[in-house]
């Protein structure tokens, strides 16, 4: 459980547009560009649709409302924008349910990338879950190097039923999609940022992805 | 399954660790940066930042230290003490810190949680309760467990979490510092009465403590502070007999 201190300087992974953080102001960001930065490469935040565009990697992130973050979405024309990208992209935490139809949490219609709504946990657990939980099934090359049962840090009061595009599965009560992918786009209920040398890997993996 | 969470709670003042710490890895003890790093390594879960100053400076120097803090360490943290406002929460969430955990500042304006969840959500938002029992009520205090209230635990709680709040730090006045164990009873019946997770707080003295606290006082998580600084207890070594208990937890 040793920590990835080397600030060693790289290359962006691939390409010239480098990584972007779509910034609308949802939640901590500076967490996932510290992250980034401690694996030795850099990332910007942004909300410019070019940089976006151009981006090599992007990364979806958010904490919060889903209907309050929805909004901001629109406000910048984002919303019409993320379901068009071409290059890698990766939703974190309340990124990945804003990718999904539907969230029930403030009766939010989501950008509709992931074939599945999203539901609240059930009063039966505390809720949110906060804590450390075990991820298995593991099915995409977001995980390689990774152990199945590894531990991440998840902190949520919704979640993403086990579906055909879940990638990873996450037990809290009843088994759920902790992870999904459809094609260029990936979504993560856990942060990975926040998950110990683990979770750095799994970031690692995507920013490592060929385009 | 979610495990288990052991909290290591670092004190702070003007940007420093204060209270001793006894860690002879350590280039210098009072750096909070290096010491959350090797809580960090060694198996922490999470960590708490409870800043103890009162200068006009303070809101810069924390502000300043969060950031640091998110720099380096690839684990989840949470800052408290003195947080009065929504712009203290937003520029301590900017500055990288995952949950912030606000106590007497909830109590004087209670609508402060309802304003803070709607913002940032209810997942960063820790309201820390200090108790005492008083004639067999268990009672707040306010200012580090100086101040007396009439308000009572129980009622209180339901309230914090009716508003808002993601969880719950609870510590109790009679426990603190006297390493005889966590207030389990009391525990247990908060457990019972709030549907979001609860860290127990007071009384850490040694592992069957933490065991206990798990087993009989149901806690989510358990805080404590010296016995981790002064190397009493190694939380490696601790995960390990709660584990031998069938305690999950992450090792």
């Amino acid at each position: 459980m040793g920590q990835n201190n080397q600030q060693t300087t790289s290359t962006p992974p691939s390409g010239a547009g480098g990584i972007v953080i779509i910034n609308y102001g949802a939640g901590n960001i500076q967490s996932i560009k510290f992250a980034i930065q401690r694996l030795g490469y850099e990332a910007v935040l942004s909300d410019n649709v070019e940089e976006i565009i151009n981006a090599d990697k992007v990364i979806f992130p958010g904490v919060g409302e889903a209907s309050s973050a929805m909004k901001k979405l629109k406000s910048t024309g984002l919303d019409k924008l993320i379901p068009t990208l071409k290059q890698p992209v990766l939703g974190i935490c309340l990124g990945m349910q804003l990718m999904c139809n539907y969230c029930e949490e403030g009766d939010t219609k989501g950008l509709g990338i992931f074939d599945v709504d999203v539901v609240k946990f059930s009063n039966t657990m505390k809720v949110p879950q906060i804590g450390w939980n075990e991820i298995y099934n593991l099915k995409s090359e977001l995980f390689e190097g990774i152990a199945e049962n590894e531990y991440m840090y998840l902190v949520h009061s919704y979640y993403v039923p086990l579906n055909d595009e879940a990638i990873a599965t996450t037990e809290y009560g009843i088994k759920y999609a902790s992870a999904l992918q459809k094609d260029n786009f990936y979504g993560v209920q856990f942060h990975p940022e926040k998950s110990g040398d683990v979770g750095e890997q799994i970031l690692k993996n995507f920013l490592n992805f060929k385009l | 399954m979610l495990t288990k969470r052991i909290i290591p709670c670092l004190d702070i003042k003007n940007g420093r660790t204060v209270k001793g710490v006894n860690f002879v890895d350590l280039r210098d003890a009072g750096d909070p940066v290096e010491l959350a790093e090797i809580y960090a390594q060694n198996g922490a879960d999470e960590l708490v930042f409870l800043d103890i100053s009162a200068t006009e400076e303070k809101r810069k120097t924390l502000a300043e230290l969060v950031m640091r803090v998110a720099q380096k360490i690839n684990i989840p943290f949470t800052v408290g003490g003195g947080i009065s406002s929504v712009e203290d929460v937003e520029l301590l969430l900017n500055s990288g810190a995952d949950k912030v955990s606000i106590n007497s500042s909830a109590v004087k304006n209670p609508q402060l949680i309802n304003e803070l969840a709607a913002k940032f959500g209810s997942q960063c938002i820790v309201v820390a309760i200090d108790a005492k029992q008083i004639d067999g009520e268990w009672l707040v205090h306010l200012v580090g467990g100086k101040v007396p209230t009439n308000i009572k635990l129980f009622d209180w709680a339901k309230e914090v979490e009716q508003r808002g709040a993601g969880e719950i730090l609870f510590t109790s006045m009679d426990h603190d510092g006297t390493k005889n164990g966590f207030a389990n009873v009391a525990l247990a019946k908060l457990g019972t009465l709030v549907n979001i997770p609860i860290i127990a707080s007071g009384g850490a003295g040694n592992m069957q403590h933490f065991v206990e606290t798990f087993l009989m006082g149901k806690a989510d998580a358990a805080l404590a502070a010296s016995v981790f600084h002064f190397k009493e207890i190694e939380i490696m070594d601790l995960k390990q007999e709660l584990k031998n208990n069938n305690i999950e937890v992450r090792i």
